[in-house]
Parts: structure tokens; sequence; C-alpha cells
């Protein structure tokens, strides 16, 4: 057994926070800057332009990249050979509040959803998945609500066709237009449950969107540069940066599939203790 | 690039096309979902406004909150759809221009024209970027809805592109 204390989780979270909101994504900037080179409609290159500019600016003054600094999503794998002495949920929440804090960012959570009440630090969505081993990984992800707003869940029949769920995803990212900050990153989740499939969605955002893409992948973006969306809804073939798709075992009688939007500003950042 | 000044004149509204990149400078007050729905209830209680509306630019935005040494945090538009609902009183109470991102409906599109306002398009995604072109804050009202709440922002050209003119001319056509 390994003892990871809870004050150590809070730092760490603390400092996610703060990495994921101010800095960036490597894999994100390097395709926008790939993207930005290709662009030939002036007004698409001039909004590419402003976001590289504005990655600059958040780097070097601190400050958010945007100031929907999210719900935070943190995703936690736990090895079976840790013991947190401490609360860990407590220290996880604590640490987001230090973190977003310490970054002066927006208090956009509210307690109850109907009520609404005044925003605080206080709440985020916690995934914890347990592995092997004795190590700890800490991943946070601030999901701005913008794009969050836009996403989808249907439950397909199991003898859907793949231009079906082609359609479906293609329509989502068309009824987006501009409004939620493209270039995108969707996430996709297939397969497993209705509420396993929203997460998978989640899941495939985490991923380097310049990985190698699969069949599939390659044809939806195809599909979907054809909407002529393109960056702030400029127009052009640049609508979404990347589309990933995760997928798991599901039942004979049905075929989830979720959608997870990203806006350009695709944040998340990781530690490993 | 074309500079104007806010509160508006209606001949500079009336000049600009969609598609236009503008540099804005002077008064406009941050106010989104909260805010507009307070708006709202407390005009059909027979209220006022806590700003004058006249010529005034309400831009979507609610902001991160303020560094130590800066003017305001990083403070870039929210969807601009979201206020559609409350956007025709506020137009009616003479509001001209309107900061956000993202399409409005067609029902705004047509009052935008009927008013003779102007819709205009923020850096989507760009909030440190836009906190440069912020000066001053001062608080307005309702300062229990947090970054939720109206404030009045100074800014110095502050770059915009007209997303909806006066003529009800859309730069988007989705």
């Amino acid at each position: 057994m390994r003892n990871i204390n809870a004050k150590k989780i809070v730092d760490t979270v603390a400092d996610l926070c703060v990495k994921a909101n101010c800095l960036l994504r490597q894999d994100i900037l390097r395709k926008l800057k790939l993207v930005y080179n290709q662009e030939k409609n002036i007004r698409a290159k001039n909004a590419l332009k402003a976001i590289i500019e504005n990655a600059r600016i958040a780097r070097k003054e601190k400050l958010a990249i945007c100031q929907d600094t999210g719900l935070p999503i943190v995703f936690v794998e736990l090895g079976q050979e840790v013991r947190i002495t401490g609360d860990f949920k407590k220290a996880v929440l604590k640490g987001i509040e230090l973190g977003y804090r310490r970054g002066n960012f927006r208090e956009s959570i509210i307690q109850d959803p109907l009520e609404r009440g005044k925003p605080a630090y206080k709440g985020a969505i916690i995934h914890i998945d347990i592995t092997r081993g004795s190590k700890l990984k800490l991943t946070v992800l601030p999901k701005g609500f913008g794009c969050e707003n836009k996403s989808q869940l249907k439950m397909f029949n199991p003898t859907a066709t793949l231009k079906e769920i082609k359609d479906f995803i293609v329509n989502a990212v068309k009824s987006s237009g501009a409004d939620a900050c493209p270039p995108y990153v969707l996430g996709v989740g297939i397969g497993g449950s209705a509420d396993y499939a929203g997460f998978l969605a989640k899941v495939a955002l985490l991923k380097n969107i310049n990985a190698k893409r699969t069949a599939f992948e390659r044809d939806l973006e195809r599909e979907i540069g054809k909407l002529d969306i393109g960056p702030m809804g400029f127009g052009g073939k640049i609508t979404c940066l990347a589309i990933k798709i995760e997928s798991y075992p599901t039942h004979i009688a049905g075929l989830p599939v979720a959608l997870n939007l990203s806006c350009h500003a695709l944040r998340s950042a990781s530690a490993t203790l | 690039m074309k500079k104007i000044v806010s509160p508006l004149s209606q001949k500079d509204i009336l000049a600009l096309r969609a598609g236009d990149e503008v540099l804005l400078s002077g008064y406009i007050y941050t106010a989104r979902d909260q805010a507009h729905k307070r708006m709202l209830e407390n005009l059909s209680r027979g209220g006022e406004l806590p700003f004058d509306i006249k010529n005034a630019v309400i831009y979507y935005c609610g902001p991160a909150k303020t560094p130590k040494g800066k003017a305001i945090g990083s403070c870039g538009p929210t969807t601009s759809k979201r206020m559609d609902a409350f956007t025709p009183f506020l137009l009616k109470k003479g509001l001209k221009g309107m900061i956000g991102k993202g399409n409005r409906s067609e029902d705004i599109r047509r009052l935008i024209k009927k008013y003779k306002a102007i819709y205009f398009l923020a850096p989507a995604g760009c909030g440190a970027l836009v906190s440069r072109c912020v000066k001053k804050v001062a608080p307005v009202a309702y300062p229990d809805l947090g970054p939720e709440a109206i404030l009045r922002l100074e800014v110095k050209n502050f770059p915009l592109i007209v997303g909806i003119d006066a003529q009800g001319k859309n730069v988007y056509r989705f």
C-alpha cells in the first residue's frame, strides 16, 4: 500500500485548475496554427489569428483563456494499491476552490439548478476509476457551457445504419452553428448506456486531437467540413479541429450515441502522483 | 476599420453593414441571462431599468474576476441566442446595440431592422484578448448575481464585426 495525503491532492488539483484554464493544450494550439496557415478565407483567418493571440496573452498574463472557466470535470484514476489519508472528495473540491480563487476565475457554479442563487466555486463532476498499481492520476477539464449546451444524446435502434448515425452527428454540429465558438472539437460516445455514452463523449475530449484518426472519424470530418460554418461562423472547411470517438459494449436492443461539443478553447490538464 | 462610439448615434448605425469590422469605444453594459430576466421582471412591475438604455449597448458577458493590477479579468462574449426572449422589450425601450457571439433568431433579426438597431460579434472565446480593451469597470446593478451583475465597462477600440445591421442583413447564412 502506498499512502497519499489528501493535502497533496488539494494542491495538485489547485495547480491543475490554473494550468488548464490559462495554458491552452499543446495539441489544440498546434492544430490551430496548422489550420491558420491553411485558411484562405480572410475573415476566418482573422478569427483564428485572434484565437491564437488570445492563447498567447492568457499564457503570458496568467489570465483565463475564456471567462467561462467552466464546470470542472475531474477524472480520477486511482491505483488499487493507493490509500488516501484524509477525505478524498473533499480534497478535490477544496483543490478546485483554491485553484479557481488563485486564478481569479469566474464563479460559475450554482448550488440549486432550479433556485439558482449566487454563483460560487463550489462544485465539480468527479469521475472515479479504479486502476491497477500504486499511482493516482488526476485530470481537470473545465467545461464551458456555451458548448456543453449543444450536447446531444440519441438512442438509436440497433439496426441503425452508419449513415443515420453520421447524419445525427453532422446535424448536431449544423444546429450549433456559430453559437458555441467554432472551430469545435467533437467528442462522440457510442455504445454503453444513455449515461455512459455521455461519459464516453466527454472522455473523448481528453484524447490528443492530433493522434491518428479512424476511418469513421475522417469521414465525419469530411462531412462536417462541408457545413461551411468555419471559425466564428465565417465559413470555410475548419468547422471542427477534430472528431474523437470512444466506443463501448452495449445491449442487443440499442445503440446509444452521445455528443459532447467543445469550443476551440478545449482545456484540460493532468498530473500523476 | 471604422471607429464608433457608444452610446451609439443613429447615423453611425445606419452607415454600418453586416460584415464590417469596427472598433468600439465608450461605455457599454454587461448583462446576461439572469440580469435580463430581472430587468424584465422589474419592467413588468412598472419599475425602471438600472441604466439609461437610450442608444445604449449591451454586452452579453459575465467576466472572470479581476486580477490585481488589471482593469478586468477575461471577458469574452456569451451565446447571444439565450437572450433572444428578452431582447424585444429592451429594443422597445431604446436599446440600440448588442454584442455577443453566434446567431440570433429570425424574430430578433426583424426587430433589429424595425428599431434600426445593430448586433455586433465579439471575438468568441477570446476573453483574455478582449480584456485588453476594457479600461474601467463600474458596478451598476444586481451585485447578488455575482458574475451576472450589470457592470458598466469603459472600452477602447473593442474589435467587433457587424453581425446584423440596421437593414436586417445578417453576416451568417445559417
